[in-house]
């Protein structure tokens, strides 16, 4: 448990520094992977024809998917897929992490077929305490999720981090 | 189907089972579907061993797609402009998870009607695992 804790101007630097873009992939193969991960039974995630029957190009990303990202040895997360340097990394020596949450703002339909062009940013740190975990570093990321074939950006993902 | 501005009112809830005990190969199937491997979802001993609980646990973002199965069932496919949640317990391997929307507000926005929820998921114990709000475009 952390006593002490403050948030240096090293990590107040890296608030709003740009990550460099990282491609996520939807593909038909992906969407029904993830639609089948989280229980979808509606064909229109499955199915192409259901999918274009009902309106859409193909088929469509359930909520909470925005992609696979697309592994490169070397440079991906060997964790978690994404980037193995998703930008400024902070320096705070605390060791425990929860995950504090996550909103996704939706702005353009998502189907199968796109390429999504990630970046993501600090867009700020906050100290609490709590009465378990003492003082606790709360970091709120930002990605922005673009489709690369229309430039048009399709989705706002906010996530929030606790390290203690 | 999606729902209709003149048919709703505050106060109104939907309510769906989204999962009945939830197996441990779908939390794996998560796992690839996400691209997020880290072992305390999928490896037993790392998690009891060398992580200290008391089994694998769900990934968050599985537990806030399994709500989204209610909320895409609710107000029809594409219709989400905005979905978020707070994890506030864990989900476990035999865990059965149901997902509840209240209606909050009924607005309009540049002539788009729209619906503010309040999401609630809870296990067979009546245990909030996470908790949330969504706004969706809705028919007149």
């Amino acid at each position: 448990m952390a006593e002490q804790f403050e948030i240096t101007d090293e990590m107040r630097e890296a608030i709003g520094v740009e990550s460099p873009p990282w491609v996520y992939e939807v593909t038909t193969t992906s969407v029904r992977a993830f639609a089948r991960g989280v229980g979808y039974t509606d064909p229109v995630y499955f199915d192409v024809e259901a999918a274009q029957k009902a309106g859409y190009r193909s088929l469509p990303a359930p909520p909470t998917y925005l992609g696979t990202p697309v592994f490169i040895p070397g440079q991906s997360s060997d964790t978690f897929s994404g980037p193995a340097q998703g930008g400024p990394s902070l320096q705070h020596g605390l060791k425990g992490l929860l995950d504090g949450g996550t909103e996704t703002e939706y702005l353009e339909q998502i189907c199968a077929g796109d390429t999504l062009v990630s970046t993501s940013k600090i867009v700020d740190l906050q100290v609490r305490e709590s009465r378990s975990l003492g003082k606790m570093l709360i970091t709120t990321s930002q990605a922005t999720y673009t489709n690369q074939q229309t430039g048009k950006v399709a989705a706002i993902q906010r996530s929030q981090a606790i390290f203690y | 189907m999606a729902l209709s501005a003149s048919k709703l009112s505050v106060g109104d809830t939907h309510e769906e089972l989204v999962v009945n005990d939830l197996t441990r190969t779908q939390i794996v199937q998560y796992a690839g579907a996400s691209g997020d491997y880290n072992p305390i979802h999928s490896d037993e001993i790392f998690a009891t061993k060398v992580a200290g609980y008391p089994t694998v646990f769900a990934h968050g973002m599985l537990t806030m797609g399994l709500t989204g199965t209610m909320l895409t069932n609710y107000v029809g496919d594409g219709r989400l402009t905005k979905f978020g949640v707070r994890f506030a317990s864990q989900v476990w391997p035999g865990d059965t998870l149901t997902a509840r929307a209240t209606v909050e507000a009924l607005r309009e926005e540049d002539g788009q009607h729209l619906v503010d929820l309040t999401i609630s998921t809870v296990n067979q114990d009546g245990k909030e695992v996470v908790k949330g709000s969504a706004t969706a475009r809705i028919d007149p």
